[in-house]
């Protein structure tokens, strides 16, 4: 595997981009013309070489310049990474997974070499080398979640589970869909979903909840969820709105292609075997309407969707003011025909 | 989703008589590989071919969850149970090649707890074992009460009281020596979590005893596995299988389902992680539930039952499996 | 004053019950205001010995002292009357930490109260769903700006003005127990000054 990585930014210029190779496999999020909640799910197995599926944790172009981003989300607010004391085991538990998974999949890029509880981590594309010992948060610059997920795409919500419910005691939170890790830490899992609208009421939670208690070691599941984003901005956090909110306002006909972005997630669910707890990486993947709609069938199902999309779900995921503008781009590539079943671009 | 956590080809590698009742099994990975790691409290389902019957079995793991190289369990032989027992004292021996599955957890340690409070009645130690490797670890205070027929059964008590002189207390029955609960629970500080794993007769005790001290039930656990009660045959109509079986006197009616080739999810099989829940579609009798897993009002409705250990009496049952 | 009853919101948001007397070694009670109310209302369903090993920790606030003969009256083995939570809070840490499980806590009066009390119980391990809660009197929200993290005590309309940062913020249901406060967010972010009429919270 042979990844270019981009130099881009998330914030000011704006300057990331999809590659074509990106596009291809950009997970499209819809394998019909219409969308609702589901609690869909299926086994995180690998599908497809080269697909985001294919890996447990997905390296991409864009790797370098995500985490160049997230650590400064962090030298600005320390408050985005926080463990609750007892949540350390669940760390390491962490550490091990990402490092195990990354090495196996990505030789080339990251390599862990093991000699009881003497680790060495190698990094390449970010140029880190450390020696630790495992189990000793001493030997390590950050605690081992902090430390890993510095080097890992994707917002991370690290999970105990007690009294028959999962509990969001730790996390690296800052590439969100408008939501606060500072907040919600602490929570249950119907607490910190309590915002959610529709989904509560159809029972989702109930039986995605059991689902994920469930899940076994060596196992994981996926699922993914959508939403939009105005500018190629990784960090969307209700700390911020004040500041990122007005650039909703900034979209008019003639720049939307650009600027308006369909967020992807692909949420992953393993459990942490040591601390039997489980983390819930969402890995988020955006996408320019003008780069997505390179792809006919896609363009033509994604205006279908957004058209009928029910409105209180267009509120809550912020883009009910622009629909309309949305709509008007998507349309000029809806041409009626029909869409083949599937998420894949060229089937 | 295939059912039960993934399964792992091992080897029985030594066979050990702990006492008249209790033999400790170990099994290593047939392909010399490293176990998976786990924490304290869990169990593995071990998969045996008991001449022609396939059983599934739960038994909690005690070796320590750092230990990679190996998984051991303990088996009290039942002369009175259905069998599974029995097969694992008088047929398993080193060498032989068997399937056991990933370890789950259903009574892991709290470990936002300034303090766990063990206690367990004979058999039910093996999984405090582990979890007592698993504090040793990060220094987590614990104290265990371990209740015991005699000193002859008193499987790892001494291994425990060595390691652990000041944190373990032994009581022997036949010396009338008793866990004196009331005195055990009163001033135990806020944040003390109780965990309690042994006979039925003694969880409930533990678990009363706490609620009418006015311990918190959220910092109370337990773990119970029932073995599927024997009881009269009956049969079973499969509605999406489109299959009528019939359930043994022995067999439970997850086994039978199983037997008949029809896959259904299980975890535990010991009625405690609701994974085999199962639909009723139609019935005509009586049932005779045996789970934790579904309330008094589930147990009434007629519309649920759990195969693991729930069985039947009566003219028709019709099931969604 | 009794109870107050408040309209079905969403699930992160805190639900109030009704005392009813618990068994246990010892009982703790914190109350502000109207708070007492419940405290005295449960006096009335409760065996006797009760009050013998309770501990009646009350902020009087804006109902003066008017419930505190009645609470005297309880017998209650150790009785606080303080000026502030602020003014309480070592005493309450300081109960908490010699405490031992069989202790029963019961909370009344505000929401702000009951979840700063709460947040003292569960940072040292007590299980915050065993914790029994009954709110009377004032719906004023103790409130976090989420843009500056600052408190704003006492809210009583939405949106409001956050007291740290001045930003214009409508008030959620959204409730956090770890900063006992409700999430407040910037309400004119995407249309700058345009900020809608203050209505009282209900």
């Amino acid at each position: 595997m042979n990844i270019q990585f981009n130099d881009e930014t998330f914030r000011g210029d704006y300057t990331f981009k999809n590659s074509d190779l990106a596009i291809k496999r950009f997970p499209f999020p819809f394998d019909k013309d219409s969308y609702m909640y589901a609690v869909n799910m299926e086994p995180h197995t690998p599908v497809r070489e080269g697909s985001v599926y294919y890996n447990s944790f997905d390296v991409d172009e864009h790797y370098v310049s995500e985490m160049r981003d997230r650590a400064m989300v962090l030298d600005e607010d320390p408050l985005r990474c926080q463990s609750l004391s007892h949540m350390e085991l669940h760390g390491w538990d962490l550490l091990e997974l990402i490092m195990v998974e990354k090495a196996k999949d990505y030789p080339d890029l990251f390599e862990l070499h093991r000699d009881g509880d003497n680790w060495h981590w190698i990094n390449k594309p970010l140029g880190i080398e450390d020696k630790f010992t495992f189990m000793d948060a001493t030997t390590l610059p950050y605690g081992p979640m902090e430390y890993i997920t510095r080097q890992t795409q994707g917002d991370f919500c690290v999970l105990d589970q007690r009294d028959d419910n999962l509990w969001m005691d730790a996390g690296m939170v800052t590439t969100q869909a408008d939501w606060s890790l500072d907040f919600d830490i602490g929570m249950n899992f119907f607490e910190w979903h309590a915002p959610v609208p529709l989904a509560h009421e159809k029972g989702i939670f109930v039986r995605a909840l059991k689902f994920l208690l469930n899940i076994q070691q060596g196992a994981p599941a996926r699922r993914l969820n959508w939403t939009m984003t105005v500018n190629p901005l990784l960090d969307t956090s209700p700390e911020n709105y004040h500041k990122w909110g007005i650039q909703k306002t900034s979209l008019t006909p003639e720049n939307i292609g650009n600027k308006q972005h369909l967020r992807v997630e692909l949420q992953t669910f393993f459990r942490l075997p040591r601390s039997n707890g489980l983390v819930f990486p969402i890995r988020c993947y955006l996408i320019k309407l003008e780069e997505l709609v390179t792809y006919p069938k896609w363009a033509r199902r994604f205006h279908r969707v957004i058209r009928d999309l029910p409105e209180e779900l267009a509120t809550y995921k912020g883009f009910i003011d622009n629909r309309p503008m949305i709509l008007e781009y998507l349309s000029q590539f809806d041409d009626g025909a029909e869409t083949s079943p599937g998420v894949w671009p060229e089937e | 989703m295939s059912s039960g956590a993934a399964k792992i080809a091992v080897k029985v590698t030594e066979v050990i008589e702990v006492n008249d009742l209790v033999k400790r099994f170990k099994f290593e990975r047939a392909d010399g590989g490293q176990m998976p790691t786990f924490s304290g409290g869990a169990h593995t389902v071990v998969e045996m071919d008991d001449h022609g019957t396939r059983r599934l079995n739960p038994y909690s793991l005690m070796s320590s969850p750092q230990n990679r190289s190996a998984f051991t369990i303990s088996v009290r032989r039942d002369d009175e149970g259905r069998g599974g027992s029995l097969y694992m004292h008088n047929h398993v021996k080193v060498g032989m090649e068997m399937t056991i599955s990933n370890p789950v957890n259903l009574f892991s340690l709290d470990l936002r707890a300034r303090k766990h409070l063990m206690i367990a009645g004979g058999i039910g130690i093996t999984p405090f074992l582990a979890q007592i490797a698993q504090l040793d670890s990060s220094n987590g205070s614990f104290e265990l009460h371990y209740s015991v027929r005699s000193k002859n059964l008193a499987s790892y008590a001494d291994e425990l009281t060595s390691a652990h002189p000041n944190d373990v207390n032994i009581y022997h029955d036949d010396q009338g020596e008793a866990i004196d609960i009331e005195n055990l629970l009163d001033g135990q500080p806020l944040g003390t979590y109780l965990y309690v794993c042994g006979p039925k007769g003694m969880i409930e005790w533990v678990r009363k005893s706490a609620s009418d001290a006015g311990w918190p039930r959220e910092a109370v656990h337990y773990e119970e596995f029932l073995t599927p009660e024997p009881g009269k045959p009956f049969e079973v109509k499969l509605a999406v299988s489109n299959k009528v079986i019939q359930v043994g006197e022995t067999q439970s009616l997850l086994e039978a389902i199983e037997a008949a080739g029809v896959d259904a999810p299980y975890l535990c099989r010991g009625g405690a992680c609701g994974m085999c829940e199962t639909e009723v579609i139609g019935y005509d009798g009586q049932f005779i539930h045996n789970d934790h897993w579904l309330d008094d009002e589930e147990h009434s409705s007629g519309k649920k039952i759990m195969p693991c250990v729930s069985r039947f009496e009566g003219k028709t049952l019709v099931l969604d499996r | 004053m009794a109870k107050t009853e408040f309209e079905k919101s969403i699930l992160s948001r805190p639900v109030y019950g009704e005392f009813e007397p618990m068994t246990g070694k010892a009982h703790l009670f914190i109350a502000d205001s109207e708070g007492a109310g419940a405290i005295l209302d449960l006096a009335k369903s409760a065996p006797k010995g009760f009050f013998d090993i309770a501990h009646i920790i009350y902020i009087p606030k804006d109902s003066d002292w008017k419930y505190v003969p009645s609470l005297e009256a309880l017998g209650a083995k150790q009785l606080y009357v303080g000026p502030s939570f602020e003014a309480a809070i070592t005493r309450i840490q300081r109960v908490l930490l010699d405490a031992s499980n069989g202790l029963q806590i019961y909370l009344s009066g505000t929401e702000g109260l009951m979840g700063r009390a709460m947040l003292e119980a569960t940072n040292i391990g007590y299980p915050y769903s065993a914790i029994q809660t009954e709110h009377r009197g004032s719906k004023a929200r103790r409130m976090q700006c989420v843009h500056c993290k600052g408190v704003t005590e006492g809210v009583t309309t939405d949106p409001f003005e956050c007291s740290h940062c001045g930003l214009n913020l409508f008030v959620r249901d959204h409730y956090s127990r770890r900063l006992a406060a409700f999430q407040g967010v910037c309400v004119d972010a995407e249309d700058p000054g345009n900020v809608p009429d203050k209505v009282e919270i209900t």
